[in-house]
């Protein structure tokens, strides 16, 4: 309907559409306002008429209870922030180890997923879709019960070459022990590393002024391992001592030990993550034109290069926005940690809940710790996203 | 327009996620400074706002249970699942145990009826959530009376109904006969109990090291170590002798001769109501005071009909009106004892010699037997 000009003015405020639109917005989050005060007010009655408060001075409290696995020293008597940051760090430890490795394994499978070999591509395919459809609870209580809790005892442990000690008390796995010279070597990795990320932009600058394309990462990588190795000949003792696990009374000891938590934990979450990560990789290799691996190789590029060079370039537009998901959900399901009683950040908080009876506090603050988690992930995944996206003009 | 239903079925859902959540956590009993919440309330938006009924002069908060429960035509019982004797689940999906019957004898109480009672399994980590939060009225589940759960989980302890210590169970075969033996030792127990407190405080007390391997429920926790996760296994004695029962060779397995701490065991009620707390507190004496008269099952009619101990008529409602006090009927210690039994038949058909949870009754013998069971008199 036309309206003359000059008549704009008379209609009513209720009829007019742009205030209408905007007075439906300030209704609308008046009423989740007042829902949600109106559900803390009830919580806070409810919680006032039995005497409790909420506050978080409980945090400065002596916890009380022991950990198993503690990135520093951690016993009864420190307090509930530091077991609360203990979980933290742990559920970081589980969550950026797995991510990695379930990268890794995705990225095989993926590129295995369309082999032209028969017998990989089947593997791949029965592997992918086999673990994608199992519940992940049961999947890790699969390999804590079923599996590394099935090794034999400390006593009878299994040895593999390369010392790895296998038992129901853990993985061992020989490891480095610092010795008096190690803060030399220190020096030597940080130079290591410094000349590394030279070499790193200054390839970057030569590819770009060239057009060439230089092996970047494999240059970069090599320059560390050789300050790093020329360090490790040229002082006079190691700075590492090789550790080797042992058995020790009723323990395993020396080296590395990882857990059976802990080990049910990531290869669980890795496993399971890769199969999604593998179908996300296969899909955005598939979104590459045939065109481009055609034409690739008609200009004389080799397979792995034209991978390297043009197929995963453009494969990874596709492939990162559902990756970060993919991150995210392994970032998250690390909570099922609890299951197999490994010390994460949910596992500590419930303790604390429990022995404190801060429900809504520990609660709270769990959400609070996953939504930074995430939030970060997303961030960094978004930014890489920005850098690697299509360049329009 | 499109905008706007997306709007509102967002605001839907978020309000039917956010009231089932908000379900667990307030207190749907007691009323406030100038209302009174009669009924369990229901997390609406609108906040619940029934007329005061102000009858006696008590705190807020008083009576509110007991209406409640009458209301609802049964109790709601808190109790553990996973331990023989105490608290389990039978393959019919029956619950029976020590705490189970107790949550019987509190239902003959009220309603003269044992059956009407609804069991809620509650792990370890939830049980105080769900007592604060009212998704329970009582809590029985082998609890341990200790000053922060009767202040700060705004719970109080109603009466020890079993004494108990800690313990350890390690495989017999590993030649561990004390605490000293476990050094450098994992140790499998459960989160967010005493035991696992009492564990740090006994082990840093005697200066031995250990590694906890923490478990959610009772049930994982003997899965591991019977899985040879820990060389040994703690929880209250009871449990222990319990849960032995349920391994797959239980004579494998051997308690150690040391108790680690003390381990009074009860029912555990919400602050705010004394009257529930009376109630919840008297049935325990009645069960403890019936055994004392040697009244049983299979003899209460008997010895109502030729009682001539005043204490005894007044417990049995023949005399006074001492059930009335409590806000039930004048019978309910008959009722108790008629469809429950006394405490030790309580005991002996739970955890008696008869049973494969066997537990000597030590401390938890009347005091006229050199035990610790003792009532206030019925008057």
């Amino acid at each position: 309907m036309q309206i003359k000009e000059g008549q704009s003015t008379t209609i009513p405020f209720w009829r007019d559409e742009r205030i209408l639109k905007i007075l439906g917005q300030v209704i609308f989050a008046v009423a989740v306002l007042w829902f949600f005060s109106s559900i803390f007010q009830n919580m806070k009655v409810g919680l006032a008429k039995q005497g409790i408060s909420l506050s978080f001075n409980f945090l400065k409290g002596v916890s009380g209870f022991d950990i198993a696995e503690t990135f520093f020293p951690y016993d009864r008597s420190s307090t509930y922030w530091q077991a609360y940051q203990i979980g933290l760090l742990n559920t970081l430890l589980v969550s950026i180890t797995g991510i990695i490795f379930a990268t890794i394994l995705g990225v095989i499978l993926g590129v295995a997923r369309l082999s032209t070999n028969f017998i990989i591509n089947r593997l791949a395919a029965f592997y992918l879709e086999f673990i994608r459809n199992l519940s992940l609870l049961v999947f890790l209580i699969f390999w804590y019960l079923g599996v590394f809790l099935k090794l034999p005892r400390v006593k009878e442990a299994i040895i593999w070459p390369g010392d790895i000690f296998l038992s129901n008390r853990g993985v061992g796995i020989p490891w480095g022990l610092p010795t008096a010279s190690y803060p030399t070597f220190r020096l030597f990795l940080i130079f290591g590393f410094i000349l590394a990320l030279i070499v790193f932009f200054s390839l970057r600058v030569y590819s770009q002024r060239t057009g060439r394309a230089p092996l970047t990462t494999i240059w970069t990588l090599l320059t560390f391992i050789l300050v790093a190795l020329i360090g490790w000949i040229i002082l006079p003792e190691k700075p590492l001592m090789l550790d080797v696990p042992r058995v020790e009374g009723l323990r395993l000891t020396g080296g590395k030990i990882l857990t059976p938590e802990f080990m049910a934990l990531t290869s669980g979450l890795v496993l399971y993550t890769s199969a999604f990560i593998g179908e996300v990789v296969r899909a955005g290799i598939q979104s590459v034109s045939k065109g481009q691996v055609e034409a690739s190789r008609a200009l004389g590029l080799n397979v792995f290069q034209t991978l390297r060079l043009v197929v995963f370039p453009q494969a990874l537009r596709v492939i990162v926005p559902p990756l970060t998901s993919q991150y995210l959900n392994l970032i998250k399901n690390s909570s099922l940690a609890i299951a197999v009683a490994y010390p994460d950040v949910f596992y500590v908080a419930n303790t604390i809940q429990n022995q404190t009876g801060r429900a809504v506090e520990m609660i709270g603050s769990v959400m609070v710790t996953y939504l930074i988690f995430s939030l970060i992930t997303s961030v960094l995944m978004n930014w890489y996203n920005q850098r690697i996206k299509l360049v329009e003009r | 327009m499109r905008k706007l239903f997306a709007i509102t079925g967002i605001l839907v859902v978020a309000g039917l996620v956010l009231a089932a959540c908000g379900g667990a956590a307030p207190a749907p009993s007691g009323g406030g400074e100038t209302v009174t919440v009669v009924e369990t309330v229901v997390v609406t938006v609108e906040v619940p706002a029934a007329p005061a009924a102000p009858a006696v002069v008590a705190p807020a908060g008083y009576g509110v249970t007991l209406e409640t429960v009458k209301a609802r035509g049964n109790l709601i019982c808190g109790v553990n699942s996973q331990v023989p004797g105490f608290g389990y689940v039978d393959a019919n999906g029956n619950f029976s145990g020590f705490d189970v019957d107790y949550c019987h004898a509190l239902a003959a109480a009220i309603f003269g009826d044992p059956g009407k009672v609804e069991f809620r399994p509650v792990t370890a980590a939830e049980r105080f959530t769900a007592l604060q939060s009212g998704e329970i009225d009582i809590l029985s589940r082998n609890t341990t009376w200790s000053l922060v759960r009767d202040t700060e989980l705004g719970g109080n302890f109603v009466h020890t109904t079993f004494y108990d210590g800690q313990g350890m169970m390690v495989p017999a075969d590993s030649g561990i006969t004390t605490l000293e033996d476990l050094d450098g030792g994992t140790i499998c127990v459960q989160t967010g109990t005493t035991t696992e407190l009492n564990l740090a405080d006994v082990m840093a007390a005697r200066g031995v090291s250990y590694t906890p391997a923490v478990f959610e429920d009772a049930d994982s926790t003997f899965a591991a170590y019977s899985e040879g996760r820990c060389d040994g296994v703690t929880t209250d004695k009871s449990g222990l002798v319990s849960r032995r029962t349920v391994l797959a060779d239980p004579s494998a397995h051997v308690i150690i001769d040391e108790t680690m701490s003390k381990e009074p065991l009860g029912p555990m009620v919400r602050h705010g109501d004394d009257q529930w707390f009376d109630i919840a507190q008297w049935t325990v004496f009645a069960l403890f005071s019936s055994e004392e008269f040697g009244i049983t099952s299979a003899n209460v009619d008997s010895v109502m009909a030729s009682a001539t101990a005043p204490e005894v008529k007044r417990l049995l409602g023949v005399e006074g009106d001492l059930g009335l006090k409590l806000g039930l009927e004048n019978n309910w210690a008959y009722n108790i004892i008629k469809l429950v039994g006394n405490y030790e038949e309580v005991y002996n058909r739970n955890l008696g010699p008869d049973t494969p949870t066997y537990i000597p009754r030590g401390y938890n013998s009347l005091y006229t037997d050199g035990g610790l069971l003792y009532a206030p008199p019925f008057r």
